[in-house]
């Protein structure tokens, strides 16, 4: 038998925490993306918009990620198409991404005050040109910091990928402690990296959040 | 020939009729006051004029163009129509010159360089020439309100609407705002507002509105108004204030 050097273990790790970082970044922008057109149906005057947007939320907010998961790996799989792991993680992490992203920024353009609608109102200009203008740089600014502090939960979403067989760093973990059978100085290491991806995220989020607070200015 | 006729006026909000049948006509350069209690619909009656509420009964036609409620006929209005609110409600992003400059560009497609020269022009006409850079939160209440003024006055409206412009600032910042707006109805301007400063509505407007219960209850010259109320209603509202 072999002897594995912690280093071995951690190099391991490291390569595995690649597929972490991709997933985590893919379902970050793709559902950022989604979240934004999204966004755009929930504020809309339209009917059919609102609607669906608010009980997509609430599907994907009053539900585990691990079922959607579940759902988006052996459900496609029923209807007969063959699909990988990483693509059902890809997929399932978008979309419930795109649904707490929405959320939070329809929050932001809420909080908003009516004034602006009103000034921008009475100057003549129109709902795209309000948005475009007056609302969403606006907005957009006190979405920051909550938007940073969720890409924290993204990266902590992917762990549970591992479960329908996505071979990132929990999975890896896994992998390694049944070679090693070494479960706490691997894990230890798998925590250390998950905290060396995650923190420095939300500490930007907590310094974004103070620096908006006292200067909130453009420019 | 008025160039606001208002005519009939009835809002509701659900069961709550707020304007039960108003009817004013304001001729060219005329500067009106309107006073009245709290809750009397002074601010729907403007924000009827400009469109920010809809009516449901009535009609409201400004320079002989009827008030619609779609976006073609609003747009014409508010470029007839300029408002000014309570909360200034500058555009805290944008610098006192981009805040005069916005509109200008956004909606009527002015070229930049005539909008900044339009911006400097109007914060000059407030005072305010030396603050075109500065953010809002930079400003006083008062510098404040001066901008959103030039912002209403570079889209060129041929009036403007004014919901207590002053109530929001500190006693000593009030003069500097009614300064400029006495400029303003000097050079002619049309002018709605309503407020609570009483000695500037004798002193410059030409006449003065007293709503009550959502109808014009009194309405005169400042002179006949203030000197010599006809109905209780006023009597008590001008003891009230004074
Ligand atoms: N958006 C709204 N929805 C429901 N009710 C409203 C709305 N806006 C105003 N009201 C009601 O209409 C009535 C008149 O309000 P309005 O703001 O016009 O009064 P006002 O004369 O301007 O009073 P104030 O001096 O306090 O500003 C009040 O009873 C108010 O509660
Ligand atoms: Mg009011």
């Amino acid at each position: 038998m072999d002897e594995f050097t912690t280093w071995d273990i951690l190099r391991n790790l490291l390569l595995a925490a690649r597929w972490t970082v991709l997933l985590s970044l893919v379902s970050f922008i793709g559902g950022g993306l989604v979240g934004a057109a999204l966004l755009f149906a929930r504020i809309g005057s339209g009917r059919i918009g609102p609607t669906f947007v608010k009980a997509y939320v609430e599907l994907f907010q009053g539900t585990p990620l691990l079922m959607q998961l579940f759902l988006a790996f052996f459900g496609l799989g029923l209807l007969g198409v063959d699909v990988p792991a990483w693509l059902a993680a890809g997929v399932a992490l978008i979309l419930w991404s795109a649904a707490f992203l929405t959320e939070i920024w329809r929050g932001c353009v809420e909080a908003i005050a009516r004034g602006q609608w009103e000034a921008s109102s009475s100057l003549g200009m129109g709902y795209v040109q309000q948005m475009r203008h007056v609302i969403l740089p606006q907005a957009l600014r006190i979405a920051v910091p909550p938007t940073v502090g969720f890409s924290v939960q993204v990266v902590k979403g992917t762990a549970l990928t591992s479960i329908i067989g996505f071979v990132e760093l929990s999975k890896a973990g896994t992998v390694v402690t049944n070679a090693t059978f070494e479960p706490f100085t691997v894990y230890g290491l798998v925590a250390l990296i998950y905290f060396c991806l995650c923190w420095p995220l939300s500490k930007s989020s907590q310094i974004l959040e103070r620096k908006l607070n006292v200067a909130h200015r453009n420019h | 020939m008025s160039l606001i006729e208002i005519t009939e006026v009835k809002k509701r909000f659900g069961d709550n009729e707020v304007l039960k049948g108003i009817n004013i006509d304001v001729a060219p350069g005329e500067v009106i006051a309107i006073i009245g209690r709290s809750g009397s619909g002074k601010s729907t009656l403007l924000r009827c004029i400009n469109g920010l509420e809809n009516i449901d009964e009535g009609s409201i036609s400004v320079a002989g163009a009827q008030l619609l409620p779609d976006e073609l006929h609003l747009k014409a209005l508010r470029l007839k129509v300029g408002m000014i609110f309570q909360q200034f409600n500058l555009f805290p992003h944008l610098t006192a010159g981009r805040n005069v400059m916005l509109s200008q560009m956004v909606v009527k497609k002015t070229p930049k360089a005539e909008a900044e020269a339009m911006a400097k022009t109007m914060l000059e006409r407030v005072g305010l020439g030396h603050k075109f850079d500065a953010y809002p939160d930079q400003l006083s209440g008062g510098q404040q309100q001066r901008v959103a003024i030039a912002r209403a006055l570079a889209m060129q409206p041929i009036a403007l609407l004014c919901d207590e412009i002053t109530s929001a600032l500190d006693p000593e910042l009030v003069s500097e705002v009614l300064a400029v707006v006495k400029e303003l109805a000097s050079e002619g301007m049309t002018l709605l507002m309503v407020t609570h400063e009483m000695r500037f509505a004798r002193d410059v407007c030409s006449r003065v509105v007293f709503m009550h219960q959502g109808r014009v209850h009194e309405i005169g010259k400042p002179e006949e108004v203030f000197s010599n109320p006809k109905t209780p209603e006023l009597q008590q509202f001008l003891g009230m204030t004074h």
